[in-house]
């Protein structure tokens, strides 16, 4: 065979590849849209999950997502960025700094459903903390940490030394360099990275599901205080995240409609995931516009 | 009197020197909010605790997992070896993990063999042919796959894959390939970045060197680049693998949850991750079959760590 039939017969075949790539988007999203969407309505959004009746809603799960991940976000949060600039700052090349980096690395490729064993034995048994939003969060912390950290790291990482150097040469100490002017200027892409992970924690299931439980108790949003059993802000009181119900349903649901269910679940699961995403590009685009001064 | 002060000798200045930054004491220095050892502390303890979590990960379900070799005198070889899973036989209860672990590697080579053509291809496409439409068309397709969580995509292979399978294998369409499709699917938009990633780090030099001697694009890609990135690509490869080998939920919607060994790709299977999920809820601490699934666990964590290294250990070569 000729070398220029060879050359046009792999490139088509790349280009039918980076097809099928478009093509595997284009399905999974349309057909959880066109599934999904149709089931989605007020009454799904605004009705408690039946165990066993057709016509239960999301309500209790969409609201445990989103409080897992604010409280999985204020826990990781700030330990991240102050591993990260550890990393970035502080680490001296040396053997504590590469067995720092060597943790965070394992963090990150550890299966998500070993951390939710982990936050079994360690959160639900053995601190007691049970089933609940807490054990949770704090699995899902440990899942996310690595994240945030090589985010901040990279941040940092990407500032021009003179904004270092100016503030050293005021007379201020290193942390008060970093905390009055490095940490304002790698905000941004930090934040970023940060809305980015929101995504991806929303969506954890594995990790949830020996840890945040398989149950919701009767939340009554009317009431907001933290201690009682059946009030959403409760630490302590199991919770089932959505991508949780997605799974539960499909293995052990017996109510008539649970396509309908799975479906309308994984397109909002999707949309909320695909809005984060969009979030953090919008804000990337305009933090690169304000910077580069256009 | 003056002349005394100037006079004054290095030692008794340092001395002094020191006796002020002593008056400062620990409650100052970490009360105070632009004190340096303030920030360290919070910084130093960020970092600490990532030493902490990684420790007591591997340390808590090693002591968790080696439970069911040494107080329920498990065998750890018939442990790794048998085929026989029936935990809850009355009598002479058996505990072999074989079919898990092996469905695990089968699950993991099938998703790597899936998605590792069409990932380093569709990286070729978007570093080598199409610089402009990779940047603009598939790096978004590729970042929002990315971003789709993993029980998005068992829904999927269950409502589309499965009965696929049905229609055109027979059985009940739950089958070993169904679940390496979809996890394949799954690892498909990783492995294409980090490839990207890769080749594009490739020297144009390199590139050039071989158009000037008349070679085609196709034997520029196969013949240059491709070995040029070789270990990378690599890597993306493995790093794929150990994603799908830990995937869990999943993996457990398709695969059929049968715990005998499968005979063909088209056999229902379980591996070690979708065992764990299905079985945890049902036991009682302490139990034997509780140990048995923490030991299962264990392994998924140790193999987990030879992961690690492999990629470490190809990193490393890169970078040397």
């Amino acid at each position: 065979m000729n070398s220029k039939v060879t050359n046009r017969i792999a490139l088509s075949l790349i280009i039918l590849c980076a097809a099928v790539m478009a093509g595997i988007l284009a399905t999974l999203l349309g057909y959880i849209l066109v599934k999904g969407v149709s089931s989605i309505s007020w009454h799904f959004l605004t009705t408690s999950s039946s165990p066993f009746l057709a016509g239960g809603g999301i309500k209790d799960q969409l609201w445990n997502s989103f409080y897992v991940l604010i409280i999985t976000m204020l826990l990781t949060v700030p330990i991240g960025v102050s591993g990260g600039i550890y990393l970035a700052e502080y680490a001296k090349p040396g053997r504590l700094t590469s067995f720092i980096r060597t943790c965070v690395e394992v963090l990150a490729s550890l299966p998500s459903i070993v951390v939710g064993m982990f936050g079994m034995l360690v959160f639900v048994n053995y601190f007691g903390f049970k089933f609940s939003v807490f054990s949770g969060a704090l699995a899902l912390t440990v899942f996310n940490l690595p994240v945030i950290v090589r985010v901040t790291e990279d941040g940092f990482n990407s500032l021009s030394r003179h904004q270092k150097e100016g503030g050293l040469a005021l007379g201020l100490t290193h942390w008060h360099t970093i905390k009055t002017i490095l940490l304002p200027a790698a905000f941004p892409s930090i934040l970023t990275g940060i809305i980015l992970s929101a995504g991806r924690v929303f969506g954890e299931s594995a990790a949830l599901l020996f840890t945040a439980g398989l149950s919701t108790p009767d939340l009554d949003f009317g009431n907001w205080n933290p201690a009682a059993p059946n009030s959403p802000l409760n630490l302590f009181r199991s919770a089932e995240t959505l991508s949780v119900h997605i799974w539960a349903v499909n293995t052990g649901g017996i109510m008539p409609d649970v396509q309908t269910i799975a479906n309308g679940s994984a397109a909002v699961l999707v949309i909320c995931v695909l809005l984060f995403n969009l979030f953090a590009r919008a804000l990337g685009k305009v933090i690169n516009q304000k910077l580069s001064g256009r | 009197m003056k002349i005394g002060k100037v006079a004054m000798d290095p030692a008794t200045a340092t001395a002094s020197k020191s006796k002020l930054i002593n008056e400062k004491g620990l409650f100052w220095r970490l009360t105070d909010r632009t004190s340096e050892s303030r920030g360290k502390v919070l910084i130093y303890s960020s970092a600490i605790l990532m030493i902490v979590a990684v420790t007591a990960i591997t340390l808590f379900l090693t002591i968790q997992g080696l439970r069911s070799f040494v107080v329920d005198h498990l065998n750890f070889w018939t442990f790794i070896t048998g085929t026989q899973w029936y935990p809850d036989r009355a009598q002479n209860p058996s505990f072999g993990a074989f079919p898990f672990i092996f469905g695990s590697m089968a699950v993991t080579f099938l998703a790597a063999l899936i998605a590792t053509p069409i990932a380093i291809g569709t990286a070729i496409f978007m570093a080598e042919l199409a610089k402009k439409w990779g940047t603009k068309v598939m790096q978004p397709i590729i970042e929002i796959l990315v971003g789709i969580p993993s029980v998005v995509y068992g829904l999927i292979g269950l409502s589309l894959i499965v009965p696929f399978m049905r229609v055109h294998f027979g059985g009940s369409g739950f089958n070993l390939l169904a679940g390496a499709i979809v996890v394949g699917i799954m690892i498909l938009p990783t492995v294409a970045s980090i490839a990207a990633d890769s080749i594009r780090a490739v020297p144009d030099s390199l590139r050039q060197a071989s158009y000037a001697i008349g070679a085609t694009k196709w034997q520029t890609i196969w013949r240059v680049v491709i070995p040029a990135a070789g270990s990378s690509l690599v890597t993306a490869i493995v790093l794929g693998m150990s994603r799908a080998f830990g995937e869990a939920l999943a993996v457990q919607m398709v695969i059929g949850n049968v715990v005998t060994l499968p005979k063909s790709i088209f056999d229902p299977s379980a591996t070690l991750t979708t065992i764990i999920t299905l079985s945890m809820g049902h036991t009682t601490t302490g139990s034997i079959l509780n140990d048995a699934l923490w030991s299962l666990g264990f392994i998924l964590l140790l193999i987990s760590y030879v992961f690690i290294v492999i990629i470490r250990f190809l990193s490393r070569r890169r970078n040397a």
